[in-house]
């Protein structure tokens, strides 16, 4: 055939029809959106977890949130804007990362197998990654919608009425496992994924980075544990005057009376 | 010899047999015993198995050097060539099987050919002149050698199919080119005599059959046979071709 030569030299590439490019825009969305929720997790933990520095470092930290230093006055909405953006950036990641997820049975069944047999340790911190992003579909979705319709709901007692005596603490330690695991091994991933941080010696700085990424789950899910544990004890403490709200005693008036 | 009084280990080699050519065939592991030897590979086990033991036990082999690439099968689970598997870095007993995700000829015999082919003329894994005729009397561009010596080492693939076996993607989508197919892209976009664009490398590998179906699970990158740079290279076509697509 006379075509051949120029189909091996590869004449006329450029005029066939060009591919989509959404592909490319939804793998750089779905890393940039775990990016941020990984991060915004280890955030997070560190605010809640202030607790354990007392109830008045707690206070502190929400009412920074509620732009109460900034203004003289606190506003819990602006805890439901972040709230609201967290939420659309969930939403987000879990649509594009639900594509990776095995779509049938077929699937399914070839992966766990294929998981038992190779015993390989990404590939396993894989399938934990897939089981805990399914998990907190449902985990996150809660604690957001909840957040976001009763953002004046943080602080010490507020909180930790909750966490006791509102029964949210299993979804708070089913949470606090999923949400560890998942986001470490994500922000691990990213790494690999993209090249960051690889130096000369790939092999090198990926065990660094796999070591690292254990001992900051270790130490994400130890903190977790203490803080919620904290929680749990003020709130059962509390469980006779639900509904008081915390005021620090250096703090008069109450600011979210002076909101009002 | 010193080092024959420890290597008189029984091996017991449970190989998983099946012949896809014949109707009443149904898989079933069986196993085979020998003395191990010193030095003794995989190969040379299954060699001297089918000498003198069973005939009718298939595997492939060429080279037995770790060049040819038709040895790969799952070596205890994990994808390896047999040919450069010693077997005193094995317990005892040492379970084969065919390399999945290939077509299966017979017992540890996978058409991979048959894949690869498919694989490069999909993503065309040829220099393309774009339109410089050919002329073979031309004295070739000079590369510069440290480019060349980088080219080559990609080119080191030998098309074993170990990644692909080893690919949680490959293994649940079968249209995935595997960490073989995205090596070759990388090593085709660093041929200066290849004079595709990033554009044109993102119609071949700009999707989740390609490289955006890569979940960096990174088994290809620790089972490879030849320790190519599997990671970083698939790393760096990621971010070309993300850069590609998000341009327009």
């Amino acid at each position: 055939m006379d075509s051949t030569p120029n189909v091996i030299a590869g004449v006329g590439l450029a005029d066939r029809p060009r591919k989509s490019r959404w592909p490319a825009r939804m793998d750089l969305a779905q890393s940039a959106t775990g990016l941020v929720l990984g991060l915004f997790m280890w955030g997070h933990m560190f605010f809640v977890s202030s607790i354990l520095l007392g109830k008045d470092a707690m206070w502190s930290i929400t009412k920074m949130f509620e732009g109460y230093f900034f203004f003289g006055k606190a506003y819990p909405g602006a805890v439901s804007v972040i709230v609201g953006a967290i939420f659309a950036i969930l939403i987000v990641h879990a649509f594009l990362a639900m594509r990776k997820f095995p779509a049938n049975y077929t699937q399914y069944r070839t992966f766990i197998g294929h998981r038992k047999l190779m015993a390989h340790e990404d590939t396993t911190l894989w399938w934990v990654q897939a089981i805990t992003g399914f998990l907190l579909f449902f985990i996150a979705a809660v604690h957001l919608y909840q957040m976001l319709m009763h953002p004046g709901d943080i602080g010490p007692y507020e909180s930790a009425d909750r966490v006791w005596s509102g029964r949210w603490w299993p979804l708070y330690l089913v949470a606090l496992f999923a949400v560890e695991l998942h986001g470490g091994i994500g922000l691990y991933r990213l790494c690999v994924k993209w090249g960051w941080l690889e130096g000369k010696d790939a092999n090198a700085s990926r065990k660094r980075l796999k070591t690292l990424k254990w001992v900051l789950t270790v130490f994400f899910i130890a903190l977790g544990l203490a803080t919620l544990a904290a929680y749990m004890k003020i709130g059962y403490d509390h469980r006779d005057r639900v509904g008081e709200r915390y005021t620090p005693s250096w703090v008069v008036p109450n600011p979210m009376e002076k909101a009002k | 010899m010193a080092e024959t009084s420890n290597s008189h280990r029984k091996l017991r080699i449970h190989a998983l047999r099946y012949n896809p050519a014949k109707a009443d065939d149904t898989p079933r592991i069986q196993t085979y015993e020998l003395e191990e030897a010193p030095g003794m590979t995989l190969f040379i086990a299954l060699s001297e198995i089918r000498e003198k033991q069973d005939p009718s036990l298939q595997f492939d082999f060429v080279c037995r050097a770790g060049i040819c690439g038709s040895c790969g099968m799952m070596i205890n689970g994990l994808p390896g060539l047999a040919c450069r598997t010693v077997t005193k870095d094995l317990p005892a007993d040492i379970s084969l099987a065919p390399l999945p995700f290939f077509e299966l000829i017979g017992d540890l015999s996978v058409n991979t050919g048959k894949w690869m082919r498919g694989m490069s003329e999909k993503l065309e894994t040829w220099v393309h002149s774009m339109g410089q005729s050919t002329d073979l009397k031309r004295i070739e561009e000079a590369m510069d050698p440290a480019l060349a010596e980088e080219v080559y080492e990609l080119d080191r693939c030998i098309e074993c199919g170990c990644c692909v076996a080893s690919c949680g993607t490959a293994r649940m989508r079968k249209d995935f080119v595997g960490a073989v197919g995205l090596n070759k892209m990388a090593r085709f976009r660093l041929d200066p005599r290849d004079k595709r664009t990033d554009a044109d490398f993102y119609e071949l590998v700009g999707d989740d059959n390609g490289v955006f179906g890569c979940m960096s699970l990174l088994a290809c990158h620790d089972v490879c046979p030849k320790n190519l740079p599997l990671q970083t290279q698939i790393a760096f076509l990621r971010r070309k071709m993300v850069l590609q697509g998000t341009k327009g």
